[in-house]
């Protein structure tokens, strides 16, 4: 049985350490919101030193006397503001947001739960999550300051200490603390998805009557649980290099600011692979909750079932499988055999065909639609969008003989912001224009809701866009500023990405408006504003305590059940008893 | 309350052992191949002496998981004694603790320590993370103890869920035994 709970009393109990996944599922999407701000902000103070490296940024001094001396962002310090961003927008946005906060919000709805399978562990997992981004913001205050290793963190940079740099002695040891706490958040999340959906689904809700999102969130927990648990082993290993004078990713002979490093006999290549092991699967963890969240939302805003459901569910099944076997192509320039380069590049190649089926089947499914123009909707085709066009920079860069020019530029860096971030991040979107209502029981405001997917989908585009072509020209990444001679000719593109990005970032603002102002004046939701079939539009907006108000609900129906003649209009919900129409 | 004692299904329980076992050995996975990789390329791996000692401690690990199925199977059919077979698995398993941390001990007075060399860097970090779980098992059964002798009918799927992962335990040290033996 599940540890059920009364409804909590008191402050603490109900919104502090609550035991309620509606709760949590908040608390991750708050945490992800103060850490998206922050990654936000950095990337700001980068571009802005990209634009016009001679400029002071008016303040950082004071933040940083010795990272950014009167405000001038030295090579080091960019480098710290990039591992901070990469760090923070990977692990605490992009992993806790799609997954953990919409996941442990909405999927014990989905099936019909109460709350989790464990709710103890879910509240333990956020928690420990929380405490892993304040032991990584806390790097930013100790003495050496933040590390510049990116979040890759490659040994030997990574792991040798403080000789290697500013910000290489305690704040790389927090990183490493930082990240092993968060696999030890995230699987403890991930057992309680994978439990909650195998075991608390209602009467009626077989796994072929899951919806597409809870499938989504389902996969990607599997993945998670494999993947953190890599990651978790690896920054044992890490921190005790640093720490406690062990050798497993520091080479022999190695001389760094002049000194002979203590240590012998390591393997650089070990942590690569460590690390990437997980950091590819990592990358589907950060979206296909977004491929769920869009065949989630398709279908009710085009009033028309999801093409192939059936085949959907296997592509997020392959890809899954897949993302297991392609790691070493973020490694075509390691020194790793060449071989094996090819070895890897075949499976990368076809990960994208499940990718593209699934692109097809949202693209089917929009055909012939009479599409509801809502604010989710358009942020489901700007997620197809940016999906397709970062998708197709991923072709040129499965080719080891092409990587090998591409991969340390910008190419990359517009590729995996596309397909990655900007992809996830726009799931984000059209999970909270959606979802809303049934969290906070009120409606946003859609004028404002299509004036930012406008202004954000413009805005992307012209951020990452050139960096294709910055790449392309061999700008190299994580470089501080373009200012010698053979690479002036770039800054004119970085100073036009740096104002696009500014004005990306202005039109959030827009957003967290209409965040804050629909939370306490927005019109009172309805049960089912969108007329869509899942289960949680059958509860109150927002949910009871227990999600169902004493009464677990009876499953009938998929949740594909749109475009037909239904009692409530052109669908059928999941938990009414109707028939199903003759087809 | 009779009907909060006669609760003894948790099979989301078991999912979550059984979920909780894939990641554990994933991790051990990625210490294995990490210690196969870095012997591989290496020219100062040491081969280290196992002490002795960890043949008694696996000896004592296995009796304790055929303690914990004869408490099962008195639990199971209701027949005195399981609780008593459950307290013995617990003794044996905290020996088992207090065995690791001799051998540990043993080690470290021939001057191997954690930093010695990859060798015993390895046995140390799969010695630990081992006994780590293995701590996180006896809560468990500490737990399970506790709930058997406060209700009249056993929680047979809580039970079912902890001997899977005290199993796993077990199974688990007799692979690291031989890696250990194998490769250290």
């Amino acid at each position: 049985m599940p540890d059920t709970h009364g409804a909590p009393q008191g402050f603490l109990r109900q919104y502090v350490f609550s035991l309620d996944h509606k709760v949590i599922g908040k608390q991750y999407l708050g945490l992800a919101l103060v850490a998206v701000c922050t990654g936000m902000v950095l990337s700001w103070l980068m571009r802005w030193h990209l634009g016009w490296p001679s400029a002071a940024v008016p303040g950082l001094g004071a933040v940083s006397p010795t990272g950014a001396p009167s405000g001038m962002i030295t090579p080091e310090y960019y480098l710290s503001l990039m591992t901070m961003h990469g760090t923070i927008m990977v692990f605490f946005v992009l992993t806790t947001a799609p997954f953990a906060g919409f996941g442990n919000f909405l999927l014990p709805i989905h099936v019909g739960a109460e709350d989790m399978a464990f709710p103890r562990f879910n509240m333990m997992s956020f928690w420990v999550t929380f405490l892993a981004f304040a032991v990584l913001v806390s790097a930013f205050f100790v003495h050496d300051g933040p590390p510049i290793s990116g979040w890759t963190a490659y040994a030997p940079l990574s792991a040798v200490g403080k000789d290697a740099g500013p910000g290489q002695g305690m704040g790389q040891t927090l990183w490493a603390v930082s990240i092993g706490l968060f696999c030890v958040g995230q699987l403890l999340g991930a057992l309680n998805f994978i439990a909650t959906t195998l075991d608390l689904r209602t009467k009626g809700m077989s796994l072929a009557r899951l919806p597409y999102a809870t499938w989504a969130w389902f996969i990607t927990s599997v993945i998670g649980l494999i993947a953190f648990s890599v990651l978790l082993p690896a920054c044992i290993l890490l921190i005790l290099d640093r720490v406690a004078g062990t050798s497993f990713f520091v080479p022999a002979g190695l001389v760094i600011s002049d000194r002979l490093q203590p240590h012998a006999g390591g393997s650089p290549l070990l942590w690569q692979h460590l690390f990437w092991f997980f950091g590819h699967p990592e990358v589907y963890i950060a979206i296909l909750p977004g491929f769920g969240i869009v065949s989630h939302i398709l279908p009710a805003v085009a009033r028309k079932p999801l093409l192939g459901p059936k085949v959907f569910i296997a592509c997020l099944v392959t890809i899954g499988f897949l993302s297991y076997t392609v790691w070493g192509h973020h490694m075509f320039l390691s020194g790793m055999n060449p071989f094996s380069a090819t070895l890897f590049s075949v499976p990368t190649l076809i990960i994208t065909i499940p990718a593209t089926v699934a692109t097809l089947l949202w693209i089917g499914t929009l055909y012939g639609s009479k599409l509801r123009f809502n604010t989710a909707a358009l942020f489901c085709l700007g997620f197809i969008s940016v999906f397709v066009s970062g998708g197709l920079s991923g072709f040129f860069l499965a080719q080891p003989s092409v990587d090998v020019y591409l991969h340390g530029t910008y190419f990359v860096v517009g590729h995996f912001h596309f397909v990655m971030g900007v992809a996830a991040m726009f799931g984000i979107f059209a999970a909270t224009y959606f979802w809303f209502p049934k969290m906070f029981g009120r409606m946003m405001n859609e004028t404002l809701g299509k004036w930012h997917f406008i202004l954000t989908f413009i805005g992307v585009y012209c951020v990452f866009m050139p960096m294709h072509f910055l790449g392309l020209a061999g700008d190299v990444r994580r470089y501080s500023a373009f200012t010698d001679d053979y690479m002036k000719g770039s800054l004119p593109l970085h100073r036009f990405i740096t104002v696009a990005a500014l004005f990306t970032g202005a039109a959030q603002l827009l957003f967290l408006y209409n965040l804050v102002r629909s939370r306490f004046r927005g019109p009172l939701a309805p049960a089912n504003p969108w007329d869509a079939t899942s289960l949680e539009w059958s509860t109150a907006s927002p949910p009871p305590h227990d999600n169902f108000g004493g009464q677990p609900p009876t499953v009938f129906h998929g949740p594909n059940e749109y475009g037909v003649a239904g009692r409530s209009g052109d669908y059928i919900m999941q938990a009414s008893p109707e028939p199903e129409p003759a087809a | 309350m009779p009907s909060e004692r006669a609760r003894t299904s948790p099979v989301p329980a078991q999912t979550g052992v059984v979920a909780g076992i894939a990641a554990i050995t994933m991790t051990f996975a990625a210490f294995t191949s990490a210690m196969v990789m870095r012997k591989g390329g290496a020219s100062d791996w040491a081969p280290l002496h196992l002490p002795p000692l960890l043949f008694a401690n696996t000896a004592v690990l296995v009796a304790s998981s055929g303690a914990l199925e004869v408490a099962r199977r008195r639990l199971r059919r209701d027949a005195p004694g399981g609780s008593m077979w459950l307290s013995a698995t617990l003794v044996l398993g905290v020996l088992f603790i207090a065995g690791q941390l001799a051998a540990w001990r043993d080690l470290a007075a021939q001057g191997v320590f954690l930093a010695t060399g990859p060798s015993s860097a390895f046995f140390y970090v799969l010695t630990a993370t081992h006994a780590a779980h293995v701590l996180g098992g006896l809560a468990a059964l500490a737990y399970l103890r506790y709930r058997v002798r406060r209700a009249t009918i056993a929680p047979l799927g809580t039970l079912g869920a902890v001997a899977t992962y005290w199993h796993f335990m077990d199974g688990l040290w007799l692979y690291l035994l031989v890696i250990l033996t194998v490769f250290v």
